[in-house]
């Protein structure tokens, strides 16, 4: 049996609620019901200054209307589930994991080390570990791209440790 | 027939002819590389067209737009692998043509019939871009909401997949638009008290996170797919037999090509899978589909690239863009000062006619450069994607900071690309959400100010005829996919 038949077989099983047609269904009406909550909070504009509507009724429009077709694509996944898709790799978590390093670094330390650890590190997890490339795509190419950008758009970037030694010099 | 003479300024100027080159060579490669394209390789080249004019900057994107569209056909035919979604129907015959040892013929199809779709899509353009632009004099707010809202609902009628995923998308990108103050009151809406969004979100955060770092995150899932190169000697015109076999669906594909491009939704994609369905249906020999058809890649190429002149159309007669390239074309035309629409065909003419000129030339030099350089444009799908999208990821985050040099750009960009990772796993297009965004403002302003006219009373809007027929219109594009799904 394939893998496909067989998680196939599998999310038959399942109860509804881990299903990823109720889960996509949940997600995007929890959101939408918490940014409609929200909008109860603006301001309110006197009738006087008031151009045509007030300034929450177009975005309470458009999450009501983003509830009621999410309502709509869950009850139609009912009479026709949605086709299954394969589980995510070890890969795809390493990289979005590297994500959260790159903000935390660069929030922390420096920009451009960020930028130049998360090349290295999503290089390496997807599979180089030749150490001219894995140098080339985390140090030559961002110093590259760092001095283009500089210098053509007369960019600044934020303060770092790495950063600050290159404006100092 | 002065402004016609306007076209071929771009010839005279040894710097547009730069830009035209760089850009068209640059389009290639963005349409080789499978995973980036025209809209992608717009979103992060938008930053560099600061340094130059007006209209070198759109002559910029637009070349990028028209060589990155047949640039996909590449890869399409040599990797089984289309360069760009556009190009996926490319495959069906291209690549099994090639397998037969005729990649060069296939490649040779591709790239003729590309070149006529896109010049036939540039004369359509400037005939009827005038025309469009005259006729929305008679525009006023009602009949600009009524026309946004006709592009939406067409933007999930003939989108790829489902009909009403693509509106809940369609309608996100719409609701990303109202974050910030309000344009109308300055009232805070959705900003938390993070004071960097009372200005909203900008484009190309969002545009750069759903196509490039949402790309990054599926080529992740993606590492074991192992691509079969076809070997190329070089491209080969196609024979006489090949031009009498393919001069019908060639003409056919890019009228279509060129009319699926002016509605707003993702053109060349769209286009690209009817047009070959039709050179099918149409076809002396349909059982030859899928087998390596030359009428198959005519079909499908001349579509695609006959989209993007169509595309331009709305783009520039009404601000209403045509396409998810054409609008990070818009949000540049923008950025430069400039304002779409009737009045820029009466004050600048010299400007639309340069852009008209210009994406004909890109049209003929990619043909040259496809002709002569498409092994050596093939070579570059060698470059492996562990070293690839690093790269691209370090482009991405340098240019969405340099816009504003706001680190919240880059927060925003990530933040977007996680969220287009998972929307298009589950079937949720991410065009509609860029188009959305950009429509979002001229829906929401268009809407409150008709209302301010009609003193609140909603029904006011039918009195209109332009108003009526677009809402016609409208409903008729959103049965149309149950219609279609009941005949089928």
């Amino acid at each position: 049996m394939s893998n496909v038949q067989k998680q196939k077989r599998a999310n038959k099983s399942l109860p509804f609620f881990f299903k990823d047609e109720f889960k996509v269904s949940f997600t995007i009406i929890l959101v939408s019901t918490i940014l409609l909550i929200s909008t109860f909070t603006f301001d309110i504009v006197p009738p006087i200054l008031n151009r045509g509507i007030q300034p929450a009724t177009f975005p309470k429009g458009l999450l009501l209307l983003i509830i009621g077709l999410t309502l709509i694509v869950f009850y139609l996944s009912i009479k026709k589930p949605w086709k299954i898709e394969k589980k995510l790799p070890k890969t795809f978590f390493l990289t979005l994991l590297s994500f959260i390093l790159f903000v935390i670094v660069s929030k922390t330390l420096d920009f451009f080390l960020a930028i130049s650890l998360l090349s290295i590190f999503v290089s390496y997890c997807w599979g180089e570990r030749r150490i001219f490339y894995l140098i080339l795509v985390s140090i030559i190419f961002p110093i590259i791209v760092f001095i283009f950008f500089e210098t053509i758009l007369g960019l600044r970037f934020p303060p770092g440790i790495i950063t600050n030694i290159y404006y100092q010099v | 027939m002065e402004n016609l003479s306007l076209m071929f300024a771009p010839l005279m100027s040894s710097k547009l002819m730069i830009v035209l080159v760089f850009g068209t060579l640059f389009g290639l490669i963005l349409g080789v590389l499978p995973g980036l394209g025209p809209t992608t390789g717009g979103a992060l080249i938008l930053p560099f067209t600061m340094t130059l004019d007006p209209l070198s900057a759109i002559v910029l994107l637009t070349a990028i737009y028209c060589s990155a569209t047949y640039g996909g056909a590449i890869t399409a035919v040599l990797i089984n692998t289309p360069g760009t979604p556009a190009a996926a129907a490319t495959c069906l015959d291209g690549y099994p043509l090639a397998q037969k040892g005729e990649a060069g013929r296939a490649l040779g199809m591709a790239t003729v019939s590309s070149t006529i779709g896109g010049i036939f899509s540039v004369v359509v353009l400037v005939f009827f871009a005038p025309l469009l632009a005259q006729l929305a004099y008679e525009f006023g707010q009602p009949e600009y909401f009524a026309l946004a809202i006709f592009g939406l609902t067409m933007l999930a009628s003939i989108g790829e997949g489902s009909p009403i995923k693509n509106l809940i998308a369609g309608a996100f990108g719409i609701l990303i638009s109202t974050i910030g103050k309000d344009f109308m009151t300055s009232i805070e809406r959705f900003t938390y008290g993070i004071n960097e969004l009372s200005e909203g979100i900008g484009f190309i955060p969002v545009v750069v996170g759903l196509f490039a770092i949402s790309e990054m995150l599926t080529q992740s899932t993606l590492l074991d797919q192992v691509f079969k190169r076809v070997a190329l000697k070089a491209v080969k015109l196609p024979s006489l037999l090949d031009y009498k076999k393919t001069w019908k669906t060639i003409l056919r594909s890019s009228g279509i090509g060129s009319f699926i491009g002016v509605l707003p939704a993702e053109g060349g994609t769209v286009a690209s899978l009817i047009g070959y369905s039709e050179a099918k249906r149409w076809s002396k020999n349909p059982e030859e589909f899928g087998k390596g058809s030359v009428e198959g890649i005519a079909g499908a190429e001349a579509a695609n690239n006959a989209a993007t002149g169509g595309a331009m159309v709305p783009t520039l007669a009404l601000g209403i863009p045509g396409s998810a390239t054409t609008a990070v074309i818009l949000t540049g035309l923008i950025i430069h000062g400039v304002r779409p629409g009737p009045d820029l065909f009466r004050e600048q003419p010299e400007f639309l006619y340069g852009i008209f000129g210009s994406m004909l030339i890109a049209n003929i030099l990619f043909f040259i450069f496809g002709f002569f350089g498409a092994k050596i444009f093939a070579r570059i799908t060698l470059v492996p994607n562990k070293l690839l999208w690093p790269m691209i990821f370090a482009v991405s985050v340098c240019g969405t900071y340099s816009l504003s040099q706001s680190m919240l750009d880059v927060w925003i960009m990530l933040f977007f690309g996680v969220i287009g990772f998972f929307m298009r796993r589950y079937g949720f297009s991410v065009v509609p959400v860029i188009i959305g965004l950009i429509l979002g403002e001229l829906v929401e302003g268009t809407l409150r100010q008709s209302l301010v006219i009609f003193e609140g009373n909603w029904l006011l809007f039918l009195t209109r005829p332009i108003v009526v027929t677009f809402f016609i219109l409208s409903f008729i594009a959103l049965i149309f996919p149950l219609l279609r799904k009941k005949k089928v």
